[in-house]
């Protein structure tokens, strides 16, 4: 019953995987994840922008893989036993990975939990592009990571154009 | 009713109708009188006909009727087809056509009524039959009455034998046509045991059988019940065939699960009978039937016009060179399914890949044994499985012989197409792709390629101009020739196009060889046409030819001898998914470089590297060829110390060579090309990926694109 309750109360109930970049805790919605998988040997793919790291076998499918961190414009990561890559599934169905530090724990957050992010906060800081709200639960905070922009190649080439 | 669901059927079908159509009419324009040619012309509109009403486009139907009505009269002898009848008969072709594609684009057939063509074929009928007139009337009139026949069958929906089977009017004049033609017609009732799983199946094979032996007038339930099971365990069809009963009962008994077929004589205008279920006596129902098509005809029309339908009913069915139809027996399938099997194929040899490698690493040696037969098997496989995607070249040529007879009226030169090797198979995605290419080369070919017949009688030439197409395969590509016995290329007058459109600089043209000189046709933009026509010599053409063809990883080249004629030589890759590949080593990282484009492999003394403007060069044999390190264009190490003797592959590009310095090599290989996934497949040096029996991946280098 009490359960019931807190369902009305939180809203919509969504799964997050909570990882770790940096120092930084980051939430990511379930439904976009295709597979976690340990770190592996990277192919590299001459030519291609820096945070590319190169490319992976999937089950049979070549799948992109990028560091985030990277992205995110922090240093390269380094590679650890807890450091994992996340397949995640775009909207148009391709698969990309991203390089994460560690898998932390799998988080139930109800839609009311999570405080969206403001279009003025977003502008001020550069790292919160790609944060796209913040969910509130026992344990702290954890910044809901925006995976379209995190992908997305339009995203990509804005930042390598205004980098260059 | 909705129809949507049909339409691309319908679109298939129309489109293979027209394309028959065009052909006969094509061959009807050489050889006037000829019968199978008059016969399947009938056919092919009278489907179109019955299709388009179908799917309720009136205005394609009504085209297709007067058009139907025209090779009526021709085959009942009444008309005869004159050459400037073909010319009517194609223009409404291209109407039909029209409508076609309208439908293909928006599933309208379009507003546009045709009545000037329709007035035309009209003409047709009229100029040379004076009863012309009066036979359509017949016609209806003949329908209607036997068409009251029909639907005097009393409640015979969902009719378990054949005698109660409701006729359509139109199906009705088809049967006593045929009856008429001195055919038999069956009605054949079929019972499936009760214990049949999949009876859509059994009935398929039914039909199936019988259509190999006549024509399937009508069945109850349709068709597509029959074929998503909506029906009992019985259903009846009436079938035209020269085949004995027997024969039919043999056919049906040979589908198993058939429990149990009732065969007899079917009458078409004694459909009546059927309220008794008795069958007609043969005696009886071959009374009535000349008597009832006859006598309305009489009712309706003056008595002279009721010979003629007999005649002709008379005359075909004397000559009666009825055949089975020639079509195509093909299969459409999904393309998408073809490619998940693609995709399991690519798997399989990827494991047997890795069987390889393991096989090779742990030295069990009697596994070599299985992996042959694997190898041999995967092999098999791979090859059926892209015969499946192979189509025959012809469906993109059967257009050309059209586009020329029209290019002949147009550029008022007189020109003779002749293909060959039409039956050459290719991956149905480069079919699907070629169709433009060779388009714009014919018409380049018919516009500036053949002289006008003043200059060729000047020359010496014959005053009717060769256009050639060849297809043939030559080990693991497609070559497709296009070419004429005309003009050949001017290439000082290409030189001079291209200084004038500031394609080359003059400095630059005047170090052009001939034969560069002649590539720039393939720049974008250019066109030496002096007058712009309709044809060609829109500055588009050859250099979306060119990329075209490279986009299908294919080759395009010109031989060209001036006054003599030229060539375009298309050369295509059979299939584009599994390559053989030369598996190398660069720095620490696995390429794969496409067997097709390496001419050879060398060692090379670093002591024989040559400098020429600074770049590294060896002599190879004679020709000097430009030498690049690969780690350096890979933005990799070499593992070599700079003093050891370098691998060197000897790429080709065009006629061009050069020398890629590897590492180490590894091996030949049979590779599965897989897509570079997205952001990744921006790097040019870059063609896709393949994985490696041990589950690494392998880039592939795209030599093209390296120098």
């Amino acid at each position: 019953m009490n359960e019931l309750r807190d369902t009305a109360d939180v809203g919509e109930l969504i799964q997050y995987i909570v990882i770790k970049i940096d120092e930084e805790q980051y939430g990511i919605n379930i439904k976009f994840i295709d597979n976690i998988v340990r770190m592996q040997q990277i192919t590299r793919v001459p030519k291609v922008d820096d945070y590319l790291k190169g490319v992976i076998n999937i089950r049979g499918e070549i799948v992109p893989v990028m560091s985030v961190r990277m992205k995110m414009g922090l240093a390269e990561e380094e590679i650890t036993n807890k450091s994992r890559i996340i397949i995640l599934k775009t909207s148009e169905g391709d698969l990309v990975g991203i390089i994460v530090d560690q898998v932390n724990q799998v988080l139930t957050l109800g839609s009311n939990n999570i405080e969206k992010v403001r279009y003025d906060d977003k502008k001020s800081k550069e790292e919160t592009t790609f944060v796209s709200g913040v969910g509130h639960y026992d344990g702290g905070l954890v910044s809901i990571l925006d995976l379209d922009a995190v992908v997305s190649e339009k995203e990509i080439k804005e930042k390598a154009a205004s980098a260059s | 009713m909705d129809v949507s669901q049909y339409l691309s059927v319908f679109l298939d079908e129309a489109k293979e109708h027209l394309q028959s159509l065009n052909d006969n009419i094509m061959v009807l324009e050489q050889d006037p009188e000829n019968e199978d040619c008059i016969n399947e012309i009938f056919r092919s509109a009278h489907s179109m006909k019955g299709m388009a009403g179908t799917m309720g486009y009136t205005r394609m139907q009504n085209l297709t009727h007067d058009m139907e009505d025209v090779f009526s009269d021709v085959r009942a002898g009444k008309i005869k087809i004159k050459s400037a009848d073909i010319d009517v008969l194609l223009q409404c072709l291209d109407a039909i056509q029209g409508y076609v594609d309208n439908i293909t684009e928006n599933q309208d057939e379009g507003t546009e009524e045709h009545q000037n063509i329709i007035k035309s074929l009209a003409d047709i009928r009229n100029g040379v039959s004076g009863d012309g007139d009066a036979a359509p009337a017949a016609a209806p009139a003949a329908e209607a009455a036997s068409g009251d026949g029909g639907d005097a069958a009393p409640g015979a929906d969902g009719a378990s034998d054949y005698r109660a089977i409701r006729l359509d009017p139109s199906v009705k004049s088809t049967l006593e046509e045929a009856k008429n033609q001195g055919k038999n017609i069956f009605g054949v009732t079929v019972h499936i045991q009760e214990s049949c799983i999949l009876k859509a199946a059994r009935g398929f094979l039914v039909f199936k059988g019988l259509e190999e032996i006549g024509e399937i007038a009508v069945s109850d339930p349709t068709t597509q019940d029959i074929e998503d099971e909506k029906f009992e365990f019985t259903f009846s069809l009436i079938l035209i065939t020269d085949e004995s009963k027997e024969k039919v009962e043999e056919i049906v008994k040979a589908v198993s699960e058939v429990e149990s077929c009732d065969c007899g004589e079917f009458d078409p205008s004694g459909a009546k009978a059927a309220e008794d279920k008795e069958e007609a006596a043969p005696a009886a129902s071959a009374a009535p039937a000349p008597a009832a098509s006859a006598a309305p005809a009489a009712a309706a029309a003056p008595a002279a016009n009721t010979p003629a339908p007999a005649a002709a009913g008379g005359g075909a069915g004397g000559k009666k060179p009825v055949g089975k139809p020639v079509v195509n027996r093909t299969v459409r399938v999904d393309i998408e399914k073809l490619d998940v099997l693609m995709n399991l194929v690519s798997e399989l040899i990827i494991a047997k890949n890795s069987l390889i490698s393991a096989a090779n690493t742990s030295g069990v040696s009697n596994v070599n044994e299985q992996i042959e037969y694997l190898e041999s098997v995967t092999t098999n496989l791979h090859e059926s499985v892209m015969k499946v995607r192979m189509v025959p070249i012809e469906s993109v040529l059967q257009k050309f012989p059209r586009m020329i007879r029209d290019l002949n009226k147009t550029l008022n030169k007189k020109m003779e197409l002749t293909m060959t090797g039409e039956e050459t198979e290719m991956d149905r995605t480069v079919v699907d792709e070629i169709g433009d290419p060779l388009m714009h080369l014919i018409r380049n070919s018919a516009d500036h390629g053949i002289e006008s017949a003043e200059l060729r009688a000047q020359r010496g030439k014959p005053e009717v101009g060769q256009i050639f197409l060849h297809a043939y395969q030559d080990g693991n590509s497609v070559v497709i020739e296009v070419g004429d016995d005309g003009n050949g290329i001017d290439a000082e007058a290409v030189k001079n196009k291209a200084i004038e459109k500031g394609v080359v600089s003059p400095e630059q043209a005047a170090l052009l060889t001939e034969k560069q000189c002649v590539e720039l046709l393939f720049h974008p933009g250019f066109s030496t046409a002096k007058v712009v026509s309709e044809i060609s010599g829109r500055g588009v053409g050859l250099d979306v030819v060119k990329s075209k063809v490279e986009s299908l990883s294919g080759e395009v080249t010109v031989k060209t001898k001036l006054g003599e004629g030229s060539t375009w030589v298309i050369r295509l890759p059979l299939t584009l998914a599994i390559i053989q590949a030369l598996m190398v080593v660069i720095g620490n990282e696995k390429y794969a470089i496409p067997l097709d484009s390496i001419q050879s492999i060398e060692d090379v003394n670093p002591a024989d590297l040559k400098l020429v403007e600074n770049k590294e060069v060896i002599n190879l044999r004679g020709s000097v060829l430009p030498l690049i390190r690969l780690n350096e264009v890979l933005d990799t190490e070499s593992t070599r110390s700079p003093d050891e003797d370098m691998v060197v592959v000897i790429a080709r590009k065009g006629d061009q060579l050069a020398g890629l310095v590897i590492d180490e090599l590894m091996g030949q290989q049979e590779i599965v090309i897989k897509p570079l996934g997205k952001y990744t497949n921006k790097c040019k040096l870059i063609s896709g990926a393949t994985i490696l029996g041990d589950g690494e991946i392998a880039l592939i280098l795209d030599t093209n694109s390296i120098f």
